[in-house]
């Protein structure tokens, strides 16, 4: 099963990651590969595991006020704040369309 | 057409701290002071689960009739948002901690208090998740300043399957549902502090047919509003099939002032979320009586059992036993408790007063309701207390005034200048007059005067007596009682 440009451009968008060139690309199609070798094994009535601390036990905390307050810190590593706020741009800027960037996926 | 509505509900879990971590839960702070590392998302941090929230969120649970999952677990929901600094938001999508439960309502029909019907929609499920910080948008300088104080809250999100038909039965189940929570105290509910955040998914079809596609509607800040939104969004949904057009799968926001649904800008074509296991969170373990492990510290068991035992009675047992008790109608129950202290305010005048409860009941929903409603005061707020309104009532119940001399002492009691129902009763003269000689005396000025009407009484008909009673009322200015007016009257025509 190949991994078509419309799969790569959407997992560009969704996870703003680069494939960058055609190694990239292979190196996709080789991990998805490589996990595919899971289908290999019956797991017909088997419950998923996802992950290896799944029969360790989840601490509860006590609902006491315990930490907060470091504003400053915080805003320590802030590129532009006003006044106590951190500063963003007025809203997601998407990734440009695959027409509109400079992208290997483009000639492929 | 058929319209169908689901809500999906984010209610504020009431706790001291966050759900993973131990930053402090307060409305209106210092922006960014009620912030850890782990809300800033500073790698490093690691979640760790709140034993409140897990208690809040069994709670409702079992106050909606679910089944508690006994393991539940935790994942990550994957967007980019300013003010969700992870990139992710932990919630419970593939196993949340309670499923298949039910709500019961009220609504009136054809807004007749008197006629009320029971309805029921299932609750899909409840998960715990983290709500996210505030964006506050500065379009002159084009850009979004981040409050991250939010960021990693509690909430109980309520999935209600489309079960509902109209805009007042969504804001009647949310209204119950927002009494249940505040009785449990998992959430205050406040709708306008942000506490209670309801979205609706709205669609239409013709009976028989399949479902038509459905938009989700947002920001809708109140139970009014809430009713507006949905009905706008059926009739706009009813309008462009009949025109021949077609509803779009889209995310629209209520705008109040217009009073309609508009599209939401910035939403970049269908989500995917990619779910994936919150790899930092074991399973949530819940217990019960029979499964209650030997050897654990307390402080790590969560017993639902434990918690079923000690939940206090919802509105809808409330309601039965104020009908039980005090004999009034099921829905004088429902608006006693609707109205936030007014049920306190009632059974207190109820132990003061010797008149029968489903007496009082009249003056506390015709009378001292309608004065609040006015002049938008809460409960709380009344210049009239529970005490002086019962002693009003004693008053009226030894017959020292009549019910018309009552409601003008309750017009005084109201402005608040301190005094007691009797100073005013004796200033303004409005006492009964108890000397049976003069109201005879009286009784027969106005027959002498009559005499019209005394034949036509004398011939049978009965209603114009009325007139005689009313007669002897302007004449001793509202001071007679008339049931003891109308047997002398009476007394006097037949001799």
């Amino acid at each position: 099963q190949e991994v078509t440009v419309e799969v790569l451009d959407r997992l560009e968008h969704l996870a703003l990651v680069d494939f960058r060139d055609a190694e990239g690309v292979e190196r996709l199609q080789k991990a998805i590969q490589f996990a595919d070798q899971l289908h290999e094994v019956n797991t017909d009535g088997v419950e998923p595991m996802d992950s290896v601390l799944e029969d360790r036990c989840l601490y509860l905390r006590e609902d006491d006020v315990t930490e907060g307050n470091c504003t400053k810190e915080l805003l320590k590593n802030a590129r532009e704040k006003v006044e106590e706020y951190f500063v963003a741009p007025p809203g997601n800027i998407p990734l440009p369309k695959l027409e509109e960037r400079e992208t290997f996926l483009q000639g492929s | 057409w058929v319209p169908v509505v689901g809500l999906e509900i984010h209610a504020q879990i009431s706790s001291n701290s966050k759900l993973f971590s131990g930053s402090q839960v307060q409305f209106a702070a210092a922006p960014n002071s009620l912030v850890s590392f782990f809300d800033a998302s500073l790698p490093g941090t690691l979640p760790v689960l709140n034993r409140r929230c897990v208690e809040a969120a069994v709670m409702t649970g079992l106050a909606l009739n679910c089944s508690i999952n006994k393991r539940s677990l935790f994942d990550r929901k994957h967007y980019f948002y300013a003010d969700l600094p992870a990139g992710y938001q932990i919630t419970q999508q593939r196993v949340p901690i309670a499923v298949n439960g039910s709500l019961s309502y009220s609504i009136c029909i054809d807004n007749k208090m008197s006629q009320m019907v029971t309805k029921t929609v299932r609750i899909k499920q409840i998960q715990l998740e983290q709500d996210s910080g505030k964006s506050l948008h500065d379009d002159t300088r084009n850009q979004t300043l981040v409050d991250l104080n939010r960021a990693g809250v509690g909430l109980m999100e309520v999935v209600m399957e489309p079960d509902m038909c109209c805009g007042e039965e969504a804001a009647a189940a949310v209204r119950e549902l927002q009494l249940i929570l505040q009785t449990l105290g998992s959430s205050q509910a406040v709708m306008a502090e942000g506490q209670l955040r309801v979205d609706a998914n709205i669609s239409v079809h013709h009976p028989g047919e399949h479902y038509g596609v459905r938009t989700e509607v947002k920001n809708i800040n109140s139970l009014r509003f809430l009713a507006k939104a949905v009905d706008y969004e059926i009739q706009r949904q009813i309008e462009e099939l009949e025109n021949g057009g077609t509803i779009l799968n889209e995310t629209r926001a209520f705008d109040s002032k217009l009073g309609c649904t508009v599209p939401m800008r910035d939403k970049e074509g269908k989500q995917d979320y990619r779910f994936m296991p919150e790899p930092n969170l074991p399973p949530l373990i819940l217990y019960d009586a029979k499964s209650l492990p030997a050897n654990m510290n307390h402080q790590q068991v969560v017993n639902v059992d434990w918690i079923h035992e000690r939940l206090p009675d919802l509105p809808s047992v409330k309601r039965a036993k104020l009908v039980e008790r005090y004999g009034i109608l099921p829905e004088h129950g429902f608006t006693l408790l609707n109205e936030d202290g007014l049920t306190e305010f009632f059974e207190n005048v109820v132990k003061q007063t010797q008149m029968k409860p489903k007496k009082v009941i009249g003056w506390i929903l015709n009378d001292l309701l309608s004065y609040l409603k006015q002049h938008s005061l809460t409960v709380k707020e009344s210049p009239v207390s529970s005490f002086l309104l019962a002693d009003l009532l004693n008053l009226l119940e030894k017959k020292e005034i009549s019910s018309t001399a009552a409601k003008q002492v309750l017009a005084e009691l109201w402005k608040g200048e301190g005094k007691t129902p009797f100073e005013i009763v004796k200033e303004k003269k409005l006492e009964l007059i108890q000397d049976q000689k003069e109201l005879e005396q009286i009784c027969q000025a106005v027959i002498d005067g009559q005499e019209n009407e005394v034949m036509a009484i004398k011939a049978g008909n009965q209603k114009v007596l009325n007139k005689l009673i009313g007669l002897v009322q302007r004449e001793t200015q509202g001071r007679s009682n008339p049931a003891l007016v109308k047997q002398l009257l009476e007394k006097k025509l037949s001799e």
